[in-house]
């Protein structure tokens, strides 16, 4: 198995005893298959017990591992070495106050996410005896993609616009929320629209789209953005040009 | 926190959008065949006069010429903003100005035909 020595500056940030961030560089004897936790992995075994950073899974799936690598926001388990130059350079995702070294605070996101009401709200209560909820599959087939959001904030780092409007809810919390808005047995549309309808909801979206090139699985929330607007702007012609025409 | 009222130039803009699609590439090729000299019978001046004189012809080249204005006013007021200028409000109101004159203009011109 080759091996391959690298270069891997990683921000540090101790709230206790910094006044500043600072890099510190590790050399890390990596496997070739190795992904950038991977190395961090060794870091913390074998070089510095220091060292903070999330991660859980290793598989892309429950979305805690996400940082800047080399400058983009990435999912370090699905940062493949290979794909990278000798020197590596780690940063917590930016957009987010640093609580230590690679770990962020992401209680703004949290508040987000739980504001837009990210779960069904049924149209009509069932009881059990009325059984489950039915769909089809064409139903589910409309917001199938945005349920595979895990909550990595990746996109939250890579939009300007969240960077430069903190208040903005952005791209993650936005296409959850279509997710349930575009759900057949949903009923909380407009519960949700009321926060995500707003100028602080979709309408700060510029539709640059880097949201949706990080996304690590593909949900592409600029798209879910985009038919929010759509949907808003019917809304909205709805309620001011056909009062009688509300739903 | 209260609805935001911008579905009133971002519907402008999105119908602009999806009409510019269609008859910008449309408008180019035919500009470029016209400036190497062969215009097509039907585009000829008579043709397309007695097109604007038509209702229904006003009517097409209204909706294509002030929709195209207010895409192009908001696709503008959107990219000088990512190109890092914040005085919104200032730009916004110039280009939906520009976008209204035009509107007016249209009209005023389609209804001298
Ligand atoms: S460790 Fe779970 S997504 Fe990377």
């Amino acid at each position: 198995m080759s091996e391959r020595q690298i270069q891997l500056e990683v921000l540090r940030y101790n709230p206790e005893t910094d006044s500043e961030p600072r890099f510190q560089t590790y050399s890390v004897p990596c496997e070739a298959e190795w992904v950038v936790l991977d190395a961090l992995n060794y870091v913390k075994d074998h070089l510095d017990t220091t060292l903070s950073y999330r991660w859980s899974c290793h598989m892309a799936v429950c979305g805690s591992c996400g940082m800047m690598i080399n400058g983009e926001p990435t999912l370090s388990c699905k940062a493949f070495l290979r794909d990278y130059p000798d020197t590596i350079r780690v940063e917590p995702l930016v957009h987010f106050p640093i609580e230590r070294d690679l770990v962020t605070v992401i209680d703004d996101f949290m508040e987000k996410l739980n504001r837009v009401k990210p779960y069904l709200i049924p149209k009509e209560a069932r009881t059990i005896a009325e059984g489950e909820y039915r769909q089809s599959p064409a139903e589910l087939k409309r917001f199938k993609q945005y349920t595979l959001c895990i909550n990595c904030m990746l996109c939250y780092s890579a939009c300007p616009e969240y960077g430069l409007i903190p208040d903005f809810i952005g791209p993650a919390a936005i296409a959850l929320a279509h997710r349930y808005n575009s759900d057949s047995r949903d009923g909380g549309r407009e519960q949700r629209q009321q926060v995500i309808a707003t100028k602080e909801g979709v309408w700060e979206c510029s539709f640059v789209g880097a949201c949706s090139e990080v996304c690590p699985k593909h949900v592409d929330p600029a798209a879910a953005l985009q038919q929010v607007k759509i949907a808003s702007t019917v809304d909205w012609y709805k309620e001011h040009l056909m009062p009688w025409g509300k739903s | 926190m209260a609805k935001s009222n911008k579905p009133i130039v971002w519907g402008l803009f999105a119908a602009g959008g999806t009409l510019t699609a269609f008859f910008l590439p449309a408008l180019i090729v035919l500009t470029l065949l016209a400036a190497l000299g062969y215009v097509p019978d039907l585009l000829a001046y008579e043709n397309m006069r007695a097109f604007a004189e038509h209702w229904f012809g006003k009517l097409v080249l209204f909706v294509i010429v002030s929709l195209s204005l207010w895409h192009a006013a908001h696709r503008l007021r959107i990219t000088l903003h990512d190109f890092g200028f914040r005085s919104d409000t200032l730009i916004a109101s110039a280009v939906y100005l520009v976008a209204a004159l035009g509107t007016i203009a249209a009209i005023v011109y389609l209804l001298r035909i």
